[in-house]
């Protein structure tokens, strides 16, 4: 187990080195540049910029300085835009947020979506079952900048009850986890509920009612587990999504997370932000993968490492 | 009084083109400590029949009738009650061992779990015993395989352990469906030996489900011989084996392939079994019966005789060939 994870995390650096080297490539060849302004400035004080900021060397060059950066003394440089700023200091501000709200939706949405999924599955054709299947489709087509709007409508602007931006408390989480969560967890719903009803009929399920055990516990004991397989392969992919479905949310709710920093980078050119922020999502994406793969590996016991 | 007595016993299952009839009208009885066989081809309604009196149908069936055990109706049974009888004193092992163990779940579980439940013993007791009746279907070194999962298990392994889960709790009744068709031939003769034994050491009652005549003549006292869900004839295995009357018993019998026929034909009886979707209207073996007349477009009744036995047939073989 632990040379599984090991492997793993030694081919994740060789992916973390792709993932900079392309989008560092991809970022340069964007037209425009951190220091492109509506008033163009004098060619002297760009040279001088370019120089300070290490962009005169050739691309190459400045691939391996920047690499050479992270490894040597984990530093993901300065911002080119905030002067007295580095990159480091604002993903420590915006991270924890960003962490903060992001581990929030995805205990809702897993909590939530499993739970209703059983409920409609157990109860399948029953009024219940289509009210969930009803309420799945609904919120998984309701994408999340369509979602906040509404949510803020109703509950700060008609009915007062919670504050519609801001970080300052608990009470100031609820919309954004919402917001970020609900979509997900309708699909984690949907998953759960159609896994559910396949396992339910296989025939070590017979076999637990045929022990006598009440229903709950076939369905809790012994259905639970293999109908949450395809779930768990869902949760690395809806992990990221939400991460960087946080953009929206930091966006519209003002959070101050991450996603506010990535979007800014990416208008103002900030390329040493958005490696930054890139790199940052690239390594949750792997560590989150790795994640899911060890889960699956401690549900089914044919699965070893 | 019979342990089991089934009476009038119909399962129907919903489908999108209308109800299938799987059993209809099905009536028997089993004593304590007796052995029935339950045969009949695939579609018979002899695990439906099995099923029912578990109360473990598919969501979209239904049984009517009445199910007697040890006295008390069981049919419509709420599930507290009905969870009390599973596994304690009626028990079940399933036809296929592949797939009704829980894959994500030690043995020592699956079967602890059982005596938790029903006796209320604490684990380690559990584990002991569970350990005793793997033993005593002869898994060998059962005290450190109990740790394994199903997959770790041959076929026929498992078909054991399925066995052991199943008497733990030493049932009056045990219904073994089907319980070597998913094995190969050596298996299946060590796994019948083994029930054979086990049913005479625990004295219970059990009813065989199987296609395989041969394995009913050496393990069962009394055979009941089923078709399109009904049964058409029953009693003593011998005489019916030596003897048999109804034309579909006969057509069994025939069917078996012998060892001293080498490089013969199969035997088939000719024609499908009924779709049970769109019965035929009387006696269903009647489209494939070669002594069928107009009569049998009615229902035989079940009808005694040479005593224990009985059989519902308008034109048995015995008045044919007298």
């Amino acid at each position: 187990m632990l040379t599984y994870i090991l492997k793993r995390l030694a081919v994740a650096i060789p992916t973390l080195l792709l993932l900079i080297v392309v989008s560092f490539v991809l970022m340069h060849s964007a037209p425009g540049g951190p220091f492109t302004a509506e008033r163009e400035l004098p060619p002297e004080v760009l040279a001088n910029l370019n120089a300070k900021y290490g962009l005169d060397a050739p691309l190459w060059r400045q691939v391996l300085n920047y690499v050479w950066g992270i490894v040597a003394h984990f530093d993901f440089g300065p911002s080119f835009v905030y002067k007295d700023r580095s990159v480091n200091e604002i993903i420590a501000q915006g991270f924890p947020i960003t962490l903060t709200y992001g581990c929030l939706s995805f205990l809702v949405a897993v909590t939530v979506g499993v739970s209703l999924g059983i409920a409609a599955a157990i109860r399948q054709n029953s009024w219940l079952d289509y009210a969930a299947v009803g309420v799945s489709i609904g919120a998984q087509v309701l994408p999340n900048f369509v979602m906040a709007p509404i949510l803020v409508l109703v509950f700060t602007l008609w009915l007062g009850w919670l504050p519609g931006g801001g970080w300052q408390g608990p009470e100031y989480w609820i919309l954004p986890v919402v917001a970020l969560s609900t979509s997900f967890m309708a699909s984690i719903a949907r998953i759960t509920r159609s896994s559910m009803l396949e396992v339910l009929t296989q025939n070590h399920v017979r076999t637990a009612r045929a022990k006598g055990l009440p229903e709950r516990r076939v369905i809790l004991g012994h259905a639970l587990k293999p109908a949450l397989l395809p779930v768990i392969s869902y949760l690395g992919p809806a992990f990221v999504g939400m991460i960087t479905g946080s953009v929206v949310v930091d966006i519209y709710f003002s959070t101050g997370g991450i996603g506010k920093a990535f979007v800014d980078s990416a208008l103002n050119r900030d390329y040493a932000v958005m490696m930054g922020v890139t790199i940052l999502m690239g390594a949750l994406t792997i560590l989150f993968n790795l994640v899911v793969d060890i889960l699956y590996g401690w549900i089914d016991p044919k699965i070893r490492y | 009084m019979a342990l089991l007595e089934i009476d009038d016993l119909s399962v129907t299952f919903d489908s999108e083109d209308g109800p299938v009839h799987a059993v209809n009208g099905l009536s028997l009885s089993v004593d304590r400590g007796e052995t029935l066989g339950l045969v009949g081809e695939s579609g018979s309604g002899k695990s439906q029949t099995a099923f029912a009196l578990m109360g473990l149908l598919a969501r979209n069936g239904r049984a009517k009738g009445s199910v007697r055990f040890d006295g008390h109706e069981v049919l419509g049974l709420p599930p507290r009650e009905m969870n009390r009888l599973r596994a304690d004193r009626m028990a079940i092992v399933f036809q296929d061992p592949m797939t009704s163990l829980n894959p994500y779940m030690r043995i020592s579980h699956q079967m602890v779990e059982v005596l938790r439940l029903h006796r209320g013993m604490g684990r380690r007791e559990a584990e002991r015993e569970a350990v005793r009746m793997l033993d005593a279907v002869r898994i060998p070194g059962a005290k450190e395989r109990i740790r394994l999962y199903p997959h770790e298990f041959s076929g026929g392994m498992r078909q054991r352990v399925m066995i052991a889960m199943a008497l733990l709790c030493q049932p009056d009744l045990l219904i073994a469906d089907e319980p070597t068709t998913a094995l190969d031939v050596t298996v299946q003769a060590q796994i019948m030996d083994l029930l054979s034994e086990l049913q005479r050491e625990l004295g219970m009652a059990t009813i065989l489900i199987t296609h395989d005549l041969g394995v009913v003549a050496g393990f069962c006292e009394r055979v009941t011989v089923l078709y399109g869900g009904r049964v058409m004839e029953e009693g003593p295995v011998d005489p019916i084996f030596a003897r048999p009357t109804h034309p579909y018993t006969r057509g069994l019998l025939a069917a078996v392939p012998r060892v001293d026929d080498a490089g013969g034909r199969m035997r088939a009886i000719p024609g499908n079994p009924p779709d049970m979707a769109d019965p035929p209207e009387g006696c269903p073996f009647g489209p494939r019966c070669a002594l069928a007349g107009p009569d049998c477009r009615t229902m035989p009744p079940l009808a005694p005789f040479e005593g224990a036995r009985a059989r519902a047939c308008h034109r048995p073989i015995e008045e044919v060939r007298a």
